[in-house]
């Protein structure tokens, strides 16, 4: 275990320190929440009915940014081949620095989405229910990310690479986000039913994430 | 001398094809502990290439690194140390940093971080950020990366680039008082490296011929 959070301690760090650029996520989702009350006009209730979808699409492609050095400085500076070396295997490695990605970058989007979500006039309970479902749902869209990251860096390929891979495998958490969002405001259905199914698809993309990208990594490897 | 967990390191029916080209074809070889194998070839002939396929790094095209001894079964990952081209640094991470989060993923086995520091001359650079270092500095410290983790293999390539002479002495001296403990060193190198005793294995003889390595005797 001290190799995990050696990881995961060495990538906060690192994104956390000078030019890291763990705050880039943040301020293009501020960008975004910002920019939309203007483009739509001042209509307080249109507002509040797509807030939810407008704060989950912004933290969505806010989740990539990133992603795309998250291996490819590794394989560059010769660090992953001494971290495949461990006795830790390569999917825990993957894990680790997914984690250590969310906690930098994911976990202020959470943080900051009750602040955005004010300006787009949502109620109480929506500004909860979203929070539960961004802290619940960026994990996944990071641990989903962690295969496109795996793709940039084995490839040598950069973002659009990114957001054409992982887009897609995000597109159910998105839909079960906001559904459990717009369930908590005006029903019919519980906010509890959408809400475990995207836990479901946390758990699938934590779990299946690293493997993949191991994987990749380990395909491209030469 | 005790009996060494690790005996030797074999490398069976080795073949590598790299797109069209085959850089070596059923190519055997042993390293055994105490003794340094010596790879050396032009430039472009697969020396690289050889040592991460021996390092686990790449597959090989055909055959299979063995190795022998009674910690053999450990496997091959937990018992290798890799010195590339790169020194695996972060420069943002002092200098500190980046010796003690290796010394965590690859295992506390070896030195502390203060000696190996002070082993390769980098004491008191501590606090420094990696980034400031000169290359050789640099590649100082990827040395130190083979200090705190004590390892039976080292997988050596072009260890001595950008090190001074001086530098170079006592790297070699680490090499050799690696070897004295029984350990397997495997180095491609094309600056002389005296490791003691040691055996050599010539990759232009290779090519893309048949015939087992040539493991003559070289002297220090």
């Amino acid at each position: 275990m001290g190799a995990f959070f050696a990881v995961v301690r060495r990538d906060m760090a690192l994104s956390l320190g000078a030019g890291g650029g763990a705050g880039l996520g943040v301020v293009f989702f501020l960008s975004v929440i910002t920019v939309v009350p203007f483009a739509v006009g001042p209509d307080l209730v249109l507002l509040a009915r797509i807030g939810p979808a407008i704060l989950w699409v912004g933290a969505l492609l806010a989740s990539l940014i990133g992603l795309e050095r998250l291996f490819a400085a590794d394989v560059e500076d010769g660090s992953l081949d001494a971290l495949s070396l461990s006795s830790m295997p390569l999917e825990l490695t993957a894990a680790a620095k997914g984690l250590a990605h969310w906690l930098a970058t994911g976990l202020p989007l959470v943080v900051a989405a009750p602040a955005l979500a004010l300006m787009l006039n949502l109620e109480p309970a929506a500004i909860g229910a979203v929070v539960l479902t961004l802290l619940v749902g960026t994990p996944a869209v990071t641990f989903l990310g962690l295969v496109g990251a795996a793709f940039a860096g084995a490839f040598r390929r950069g973002g659009l690479l990114i957001a054409v891979l992982v887009i897609p495998l995000a597109i159910p958490v998105l839909i079960f986000a906001v559904s459990a969002t717009s369930a908590a405001v005006s029903g019919p259905v519980p906010f509890g039913t959408p809400f475990r199914v995207l836990l479901g698809l946390a758990l699938f993309a934590i779990v299946l994430g690293p493997v993949a990208a191991a994987a990749a990594l380990r395909a491209a490897r030469g | 001398m005790t009996v060494p967990p690790i005996t030797a390191l074999r490398g069976e029916g080795l073949s590598c094809r790299r797109g069209f080209k085959t850089l070596f074809q059923n190519l055997d070889l042993q390293a055994e502990a105490g003794r340094a194998l010596v790879v050396t070839g032009p430039n472009g002939v697969g020396k690289s290439s050889l040592l991460r396929i021996l390092a686990g790094l790449l597959e090989p095209s055909a055959g299979a690194v063995r190795l022998a001894g009674c910690a053999a079964e450990a496997g091959l990952r937990e018992q290798v140390h890799y010195l590339g081209h790169d020194d695996a640094l972060k420069g943002a991470l002092t200098v500190r940093a980046n010796l003690e989060f290796w010394r965590a993923v690859l295992g506390p086995t070896g030195l502390s971080v203060d000696e190996a520091l002070e082993e390769v001359g980098l004491g008191g650079l501590g606090r420094l950020r990696a980034s400031v270092l000169s290359a050789g500095q640099k590649r100082r410290l990827a040395i130190a990366r083979l200090l705190v983790s004590r390892r039976a293999v080292w997988i050596l390539d072009e260890p001595t680039t950008a090190l001074d002479v001086r530098a170079q002495a006592r790297f070699a001296a680490f090499g050799r008082a690696h070897l004295a403990e029984g350990g397997i060193v495997i180095a491609a190198t094309h600056a002389p490296l005296d490791l003691g005793e040691s055996a050599g294995l010539d990759l232009t003889a290779q090519g893309s011929n048949a015939a087992g390595a040539d493991l003559g005797e070289l002297e220090p």
